[in-house]
């Protein structure tokens, strides 16, 4: 299929709607994406038509239901290129699959000492859950760190590597856009006895995703980034280490027996999905992933480094430095993420006149203090590109900034 | 861009570009507190010296959007010299401004503009309320001075 942007920007009812005066600039996918009509349409056509509770009942319409969810489930798998679906379990978001990791994984095979190797560009969701180990069972914590250029600095990753039970890293940064080699750092965390997490809340819903070829152990992920509903997450893990690990919560569905005196757990994936699911929300990230299908990964990704070389050259040329753009230039390694610093105008600042002019860009620490603490900033401005934004979109935060330039210098 | 204009009033641009009373002071026989604004990563440090119930010295540290900075900078200039007593009514004040109405404080039902009124430049900071999410910055120092009483409190 061909990839029209224009046509793309369609799919999407809020980009074009009359609330807004059919002009919003939305730049702040990497916090959460549009949905398309068709996940819209998913979601409610599964209450209007589908909903009863899954797994549980025999009437056709609970069968329907389960249906319905283990499909989605089917599809996730493929789109991932898992070889058996058991290996997706439904979480509500990336956030409680690297928990679930954590809590479960963590909590079962690591002690006093043992090292979870993080790198220096992770968000919140992927340090705080090894922090928690770091307080409950003595492991430590340990970071790779940066180039200047925001690349991860592996020269001295054998080192680093000494007495590393996981290694977990994002597979593009919310901040940076840095994309990390994440197959050798797994090649590298397996060489030495561990495993590899990685973190793929930005990966996965800009470029074509294969876990055999990422060669990691677990892969986390969050569905609205995605075009997808949000409350639904992913973690795809080896089905060996999903079988061995104990169950994260525990309740219904999870079990295949309970008595008084003790219980048993479900087989995999169940075993991980205590209680009722949030069946329509996977049921719409089913039908994210039959969109994203649709336009295919390898258009996403191609429109989005173009885009980005666009975003990159037009910024440069029509501020030189009087605009920082944090992180690799270099569009091989990175995605669609610009973090900017824009005169000495603080990032609240930036966005507050941004979103007078319909721009919608992040300013924060974006979940990754100790980044931000690197980079030597309290906040940046993040402007962040999907499938259906394009050159006018980049042109108008470009406009944007000359205004607030212009507005704070009066 | 009236909006803007609003929440930018001129004197909080100067105040923002020139701060009054920024830096820090020693402890004791100052006190200190810091807050932060945990949305926006905005960060401040106050320092008051209190003589007999008068707030005799009061600097200001951090870093920040213009509206935390420029507010927490016209809150040191209108505290310094009042009385613990005067303060707190200042504190109630702005809080009114801000539409942050503390219940727990007496009198507060219909006086809110009569009570404003004596503010001064801090006027200026109306515009806030109509951007929700910026009120945080405008009472990041007000709540940090706060936490210097409590400081005072239990010394
Ligand atoms: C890199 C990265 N990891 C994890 C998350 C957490 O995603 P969620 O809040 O959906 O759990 C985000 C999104 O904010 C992210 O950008």
């Amino acid at each position: 299929m061909s990839f029209d942007v224009s046509d793309i920007k369609k799919d999407f009812p809020l980009l074009s709607c009359e609330e807004h005066n059919n002009s919003l600039i939305y730049l702040d996918s990497a916090a959460t994406s549009q949905k398309p009509q068709k996940v819209i349409d998913a979601v409610s056509s599964y209450y209007e038509e589908i909903n009863a509770n899954v797994h549980r009942g025999a009437y056709r319409l609970a069968e329907k239901a389960t249906t319905a969810m283990e499909d989605a489930r089917e599809k996730i798998s493929d789109f991932i290129k898992s070889e058996r679906s058991e290996e997706i379990i439904f979480t509500k978001n990336a956030t409680e699959s690297i928990n679930l990791v954590a809590k479960s994984w963590g909590a079962a095979n690591l002690g006093e000492g043992d090292v979870v190797l993080l790198s220096s560009l992770e968000h919140h969701a992927n340090i705080v859950p090894w922090h928690q180990l770091a307080e409950s069972q003595g492991i430590e914590v340990r970071w790779i760190p940066l180039t200047e250029s925001g690349l991860l600095d592996l020269t001295d990753l054998d080192r680093l590597l000494e007495g590393v039970k996981l290694v977990a890293v994002s597979g593009a940064s919310n901040v940076l856009g840095t994309v990390p080699p994440v197959r050798t750092l797994a090649d590298a965390a397996h060489a030495v006895g561990a495993l590899c997490l990685v973190d793929a809340s930005q990966y996965v819903p800009h470029r074509p995703t294969d876990v055999e070829e990422l060669g990691c152990d677990f892969l986390a992920f969050t569905g609205h980034k995605m075009c997808g509903p949000t409350g639904i997450g992913v973690l795809w893990g080896r089905s060996e280490l999903l079988e061995q690990m104990p169950p994260f919560l525990g309740g219904g569905e999870m079990i295949l027996d309970v008595t008084q005196e003790g219980f048993t757990s479900n087989t995999i994936p169940w075993k991980f999905e205590a209680g009722t699911p949030p069946i329509s929300e996977i049921v719409g990230l089913g039908a994210a992933v039959d969109y994203l299908e649709s336009v295919g990964m390898d258009n996403v990704l191609e429109h989005e480094r173009t885009l980005t070389t666009y975003a990159l050259q037009t910024l440069k040329d029509r501020f030189g430095d009087e605009l920082i753009i944090h992180g690799p230039h270099d569009v091989s390694v990175r995605g669609g993420v610009l973090s900017l610093a824009y005169q000495d105008i603080h990032p609240h600042d930036v966005s507050q006149v941004l979103d007078d002019h319909g721009v919608c860009v992040r300013a924060g620490h974006h979940c990754a203090k100790p980044l931000m603490k690197l980079l030597g900033v309290g906040s940046t401005v993040r402007a962040s590109l999907y499938l259906y934004n394009d050159e006018s979109d980049v042109d108008a935060l470009a406009d944007a900034l000359e205004a607030t330039g212009k507005f704070f210098s009066r | 861009m009236s909006g803007l204009e609003d929440l930018y009033r001129e004197i909080i641009l100067d105040h923002y570009r020139n701060p009054r009373n920024q830096g820090e002071l020693e402890v004791p026989p100052a006190v200190m507190a810091e807050g932060f604004n945990p949305l926006c990563g905005d960060e401040v440090k106050v320092h008051i010296k209190v003589d007999d119930g008068v707030i005799v010295d009061i600097k200001f540290d951090g870093q920040g959007c213009s509206i935390s900075q420029s507010s927490a900078s016209m809150m040191t200039t209108a505290i310094t010299g009042k009385t613990l007593e005067e303060v707190e009514g200042i504190i109630y004040s702005f809080k009114q401004l801000m539409s942050i109405h503390e219940k727990s404080l007496e009198g507060g039902s219909e006086t809110v503009d009569s009570s404003t009124t004596g503010l001064g430049d801090l006027q200026a900071l109306q515009g806030v309320v109509k951007f929700p999410v910026r009120i945080k910055c405008a009472t990041l120092g007000w709540n940090t001075l706060e936490q210097c009483f409590e400081e005072l409190d239990e010394n």
